[in-house]
């Protein structure tokens, strides 16, 4: 016999049901829009893969653009992220402190802004106004305090001072403790910020609708134009676009990050109850996998 | 595996804000012999470790010598000492056989002979099951076995330890006391053990160093610093020390509750005597007498505090089956070659 559910669990059941369906919905229906022949009819007007051709066609190298900056600027943020964290996590100085709370400054100030500063102080220096790496430029100034104080956050909750000594008094020089230690253990922080970082980049508007120029538009840039100048089917099938390439490479980042090294490998997790059924239970397949 | 003397000379610390960790210090540690710095919370005991250690560098003019060499300047990785922390500083990503290798590893042992020497050290401190666990698996007692385990791998000259034990329980404490005074001795190692807890000290140490306010306030064998304590402050940290003033009679210190026989050559009028050396006797024999405020029964000791009209009331510990209780009138006699007089500051 199964023990009686209380009418709160129902009540608060379907809010949670509602809140999801409110979340859901309107992204299903975007993408539902990008497969349908006739938005207007509706589904029952058919279905088609002609928009998303379309978009993929027309657009790929916004796509192509988007990724290669996010990636950039992901490599950019590591480099010069993690080094910043562990240098702020190592100090207690009050400058640390000072420079810790106005690292959010790029974030608290609006992109266009940034954007219109950017263009203002480089925006005559060569080529420079033409090329990606002037979007690249404004997308690490927003994301990586993304970066550092996610890393910052790990590093400070584990007791680095102390893991360092111990690793110099067994003999550890500055690059095997900082490589063999110090990363290894903020890891955590890592994947998150790099998570952050990815999904910022890709999906930044603001800064970039400035930044951009006719040659270097991003995928939002290029997205905001097929809304407003083509048939929302197009639009809705870029969404869609998006979504695909967007999910799978989150899933891989967070693999990644989640890497099974020798001696890190999350082992609890294979001795718990779940073996019991292992035999029966089918392999789940890495979303995003295929 | 053998030991290395070790030798400060006018070692001090002051921080940057100015305070001074540590007056200038000299300490010299004969080869394999272990030493207990002992003092209260701020005492500088610490900071003499890391001095040590290499962790921090003494003040200009303070040496720090390993055996014939001068280590002043040389940074702890290559100072050959092993640490072990209160709070263990195992690393979290690795396994337990991964701590204790890592040492062996970042000094390039090639890899057969890691895997025998940690096999050996998890061997030693009983701690083989445990090879392959994760660091957040571990208990308390566990992790410390592990520390010092991995502390030990590489062979260091020196074994410094930051108060290993505070942070476990009562009875782990005991466990691991008898499993360092076993490794130090086995291994010949020279220690440096800081505490703040006296029974380890005396448990431990071939001698002790007693600090208090950055300096030294007296190094000797347990038994010299408890039963010659060089000032009223190690008496008083070493153990309970009884305080009786009164006025100098006829070779003896005459105060509200009797006299109290003083040895040859006492010469202040003040006396110290630890509450063990008191023996219960009848009226008549007694050289003073009080009234029992309060009783403890500890088992195999009974513990009274006694007013027997001093300034501050005297603590006797008897045998167990002398059935006192609170407001018992009891008669002392003691003898004057248990009574010293430190001096005070």
């Amino acid at each position: 016999m199964r023990a009686r559910r209380s009418k709160a669990f129902w009540a608060l059941l379907a809010f949670t049901l509602a809140v999801c369906a409110f979340l859901v919905v309107p992204v299903a229906m975007s993408m539902l829009a990008g497969v349908t022949r006739n938005y207007f009819v509706g589904w029952r007007g058919g279905l088609t893969l002609d928009w998303v051709i379309k978009v993929w066609t027309d657009y790929r190298h916004t796509i192509g653009l988007s990724l290669q900056i996010a990636l950039a600027c992901l490599a950019c943020t590591l480099m010069l992220g993690v080094p910043a964290a562990y240098v702020l996590a190592r100090s207690r100085s009050r400058v640390a402190r000072a420079i810790e709370e106005l690292l959010v400054m790029p974030v608290a100030v609006p992109g266009l802004a940034t954007a219109l500063a950017l263009i203002v102080t480089f925006g005559g220096w060569g080529g420079l106004r033409t090329s990606w790496v002037f979007i690249l430029i404004g997308h690490v100034l927003f994301t990586l305090p993304f970066m550092v104080r996610s890393v910052l956050a790990v590093l400070a909750s584990i007791d680095l001072r102390t893991l360092e000594e111990g690793a110099r008094s067994l003999g550890a020089s500055f690059t095997q403790r900082f490589f063999g230690i110090v990363l290894p253990n903020c890891r955590s922080g890592i994947v998150a910020g790099s998570l952050m970082v990815v999904t910022l980049s890709l999906g930044e508007f603001n800064m970039t609708l400035l930044l951009h120029t006719p040659l270097t538009p991003t995928l939002p840039v290029g997205l905001a134009d097929a809304y407003a100048s083509l048939r929302i089917e197009v639009g809705s099938a870029y969404t869609l676009v998006f979504f695909v390439i967007l999910i799978p490479l989150l899933v891989a980042l967070q693999w990644a990050g989640a890497g099974v090294s020798p001696g890190t490998a999350r082992r609890p997790r294979s001795d718990t109850p779940l073996q019991g059924r292992g035999s029966c239970a089918p392999n789940v397949n890495p979303p995003g996998g295929g | 595996m053998s030991g290395i003397p070790i030798l400060l000379e006018r070692c001090a610390k002051t921080f940057e804000d100015g305070t001074r960790a540590l007056h200038p210090t000299d300490l010299a540690i004969a080869a394999g012999e272990t030493i207990v710095l002992l003092g209260p919370s701020g005492c500088g005991k610490t900071t003499t470790l890391r001095i040590v250690a290499g962790l921090e560098s003494p003040d200009a003019g303070g040496r720090v010598r390993f055996g014939d060499a001068d280590v002043t300047e040389v940074p702890i990785e290559r100072r050959n000492v092993g640490m072990v922390f209160q709070s263990y500083a195992l690393f979290p990503n690795m396994t337990v056989a991964g701590n204790v290798e890592y040492g062996l590893k970042v000094r390039g042992m090639a890899a057969a002979d890691r895997a025998a020497r940690v096999r050996e050290m998890l061997a030693m401190m009983r701690i083989e099951p445990l090879a392959a666990r994760r660091i957040d698996q571990l208990s308390g007692g566990q992790r410390q076995r592990v520390a010092l385990a991995r502390a030990i791998a590489p062979r260091p000259r020196v074994l410094l330890l930051d108060e290993p034990l505070t942070a476990l329980d009562a009875r782990l404490r005991e466990d691991l006391r008898l499993e360092i005074d076993r490794l130090l001795r086995s291994l010949g190692i020279t220690g440096v053990y800081v505490t703040h807890d006296q029974a380890e000290a005396m448990a431990l140490g071939d001698r002790i160093a007693v600090m208090s306010q950055g300096r030294i306030a007296q190094i000797g064998t347990p038994e010299q610093v408890y039963f010659e304590p060089a000032d009223a402050f190690v008496a008083d940290f070493i153990g309970t020390m009884n305080r009786v003033a009164g006025t100098l009679v006829d070779g003896a210190l005459r105060f509200p509750g009797g006299r109290l026989p003083l040895p040859a050559g006492h010469g202040v009028p003040y006396a110290m005597f630890r509450p063990e050396d008191l023996r219960l006797v009848d009226a008549a024999g007694a050289d003073f007498s009080g009234r029992v405020v309060s009783a403890f029964f500890f088992g195999d000791h009974l513990r009274l505090v006694v007013d027997a009209g001093g300034d501050a009331p005297l603590v006797a510990k008897l045998p167990p089956r002398a059935g006192l209780r609170a407001g018992d009138p009891v008669h002392f006699t003691i003898d004057a070659a248990s009574i010293a007089a430190p001096a005070e500051r």
